[in-house]
């Protein structure tokens, strides 16, 4: 199928917090049917949709961006990250004043973690494959580092990915999504020392790669 | 020289601003007197810092804008306004709400679904009856297709079907479910043949089934669902959906 013809903006990903909500000509403007939809819909409140579009379309990038670096794969993070999404619409009810993006935040990365469960090692980017990462450096080459030092940024995704799980995401919360060490708590249920160390392993994995760091503290 | 190791973990969180006040005023009292910490510092703020300046985030793709769209548009139908029988005017159904909601969204799961098909067989006839078959009439589909832009927030795939015997008469807005949806028109002999097309997920394979005399045949392809209705004969119409679908593949 061609294209669609949703005037939707792409917005930078570093604006993709406060980017422009506009999203789905089913969401956008209009006044809202105020039939209720029957039980059995898997939507059940149509109404909720300008809730929607106000509170989780400006964190898209977010959630992508979130799911493409637990999972490491493009088409599985948009699977990760469509059915957070889907989550997220179903249930923000359960918001309930709370910030948005944290809780958008745990409920992609529960979906990671389903996707995971369900692929069961057929991608090649499952946790056998970041055991292995973690402990072949030797992939990374100085020539790679050249290119994270000049600033190449897809060099600098790439050594991103390398970083083992736990500290990667860490670091993802914590440096890109600028969430507080609480935050990054509660999403990943660890005790707030534990995201501390986390992320500063993270820090210095890439730090020694981008030669600001000293190998060893 | 190297930080202090029992300093590493609240130089970064003096970096983050995670730091209390008390805290900050003793790692800075500890900072002018250790220039391990103070380098190590430094060095944490510009890994943050070089962090910041690449654009390392991703943006989600287009594709994910539109496979939300496609879900979510079933969430929000727009508001029905009944207006039926008004020639040059969009078609409505009245919409029975709950109801042919509840049997939309259950068509994903169910292969019956008897209030859709009966509301989609009566727009069949409506198209007859109310001399509102087509409101863009050409057997041209370069015509037809951009016809639809900014009418459907959505591309349904034309294709003129004349050599296998079944000639594009045109296409029209029509609503089914108060949703909004491409419909396109075909000729097979002297029958019509309505195509419905509206976004939402449905199996490619084809299901045939009856209601009130006319056939129905409803398939899915690319997020797209798509209902062919008419009353010519069921191997007609079954013929005509493995054409339609050959020829958008």
């Amino acid at each position: 199928m061609s294209g669609r013809l949703l005037p939707f903006r792409r917005s930078a990903p570093r604006a993709a917090a406060s980017g422009p909500a506009s999203f789905s000509s089913a969401l956008r403007g209009g006044p809202r049917s105020t039939e209720p939809a029957g039980a059995a819909a898997p939507f059940p409140r149509p109404s909720e949709a300008p809730r929607f579009r106000e509170l989780i379309v400006p964190h898209i990038d977010a959630a992508y961006s979130l799911a493409r670096y637990l999972a490491r794969d493009a088409t599985a993070a948009e699977d990760i990250a469509q059915e957070a999404l889907l989550k997220a619409y179903r249930n923000i009810d359960s918001l309930r004043g709370a910030a948005v993006k944290p809780w958008l935040m745990a409920i992609v990365r529960n979906a990671y973690f389903d996707w995971r469960r369900r692929d069961n090692g057929r991608t090649v980017t499952g946790p056998a494959a970041e055991v292995a990462m973690a402990e072949a450096p030797a992939e990374q080459s100085s020539a790679e580092d050249e290119l994270i030092r000049q600033g190449d940024v897809a060099a600098l995704r790439r050594a991103i990915e390398t970083i083992p799980e736990p500290f990667r995401e860490a670091l993802v919360l914590r440096d890109l999504d600028e969430l507080s060490y609480r935050d990054v708590a509660e999403i990943t249920g660890v005790p707030m020392g534990t995201v501390m160390s986390r992320l500063a392993r993270a820090r210095r994995m890439l730090g020694e790669r981008m030669g600001i760091l000293e190998a060893t503290a | 020289m190297s930080a202090c190791p029992d300093k590493e973990l609240l130089l970064h969180a003096l970096a983050d601003g995670e730091l209390d006040a008390g805290n900050v005023l003793a790692l800075e009292a500890h900072l002018a007197t250790c220039p391990g910490c103070a380098a190590e510092l430094a060095a944490i703020r510009e890994v943050k810092a070089q962090l910041k300046a690449a654009p390392v985030a991703y943006a989600a793709p287009k594709s994910l804008y539109d496979r939300l769209d496609a879900a979510l548009a079933e969430a929000e139908a727009p508001p029905p306004a009944p207006r039926r029988g008004m020639r040059f005017e969009t078609w409505v159904l009245s919409g029975t709400g709950a109801a042919i909601a509840a049997s939309i969204a259950l068509m994903a799961i169910l292969p019956s679904g008897a209030s859709l098909q009966s509301e989609l067989v009566d727009a069949q006839a409506r198209s007859l009856d109310a001399q509102h078959l087509v409101d863009v009439q050409t057997s041209d589909r370069h015509t037809v297709k951009p016809w639809f832009n900014g009418k459907v927030d959505f591309a349904p795939p034309v294709v003129d079907l004349a050599s296998q015997g079944y000639p594009l008469v045109g296409g029209r807005l029509d609503r089914i479910d108060g949703k909004r949806v491409a419909a396109l028109v075909f000729h097979r002999g002297a029958h019509v043949i309505n195509l419905f097309i509206w976004p939402g997920d449905a199996p490619s394979e084809a299901s045939l089934q009856q209601n009130k005399g006319y056939n129905l045949v409803r398939w899915g392809r690319g997020g797209l669902v798509f209902w062919a209705v008419s009353d010519c004969d069921p191997a007609a119409l079954t013929g005509f959906q493995q054409d339609f679908a050959a020829a958008t593949k």
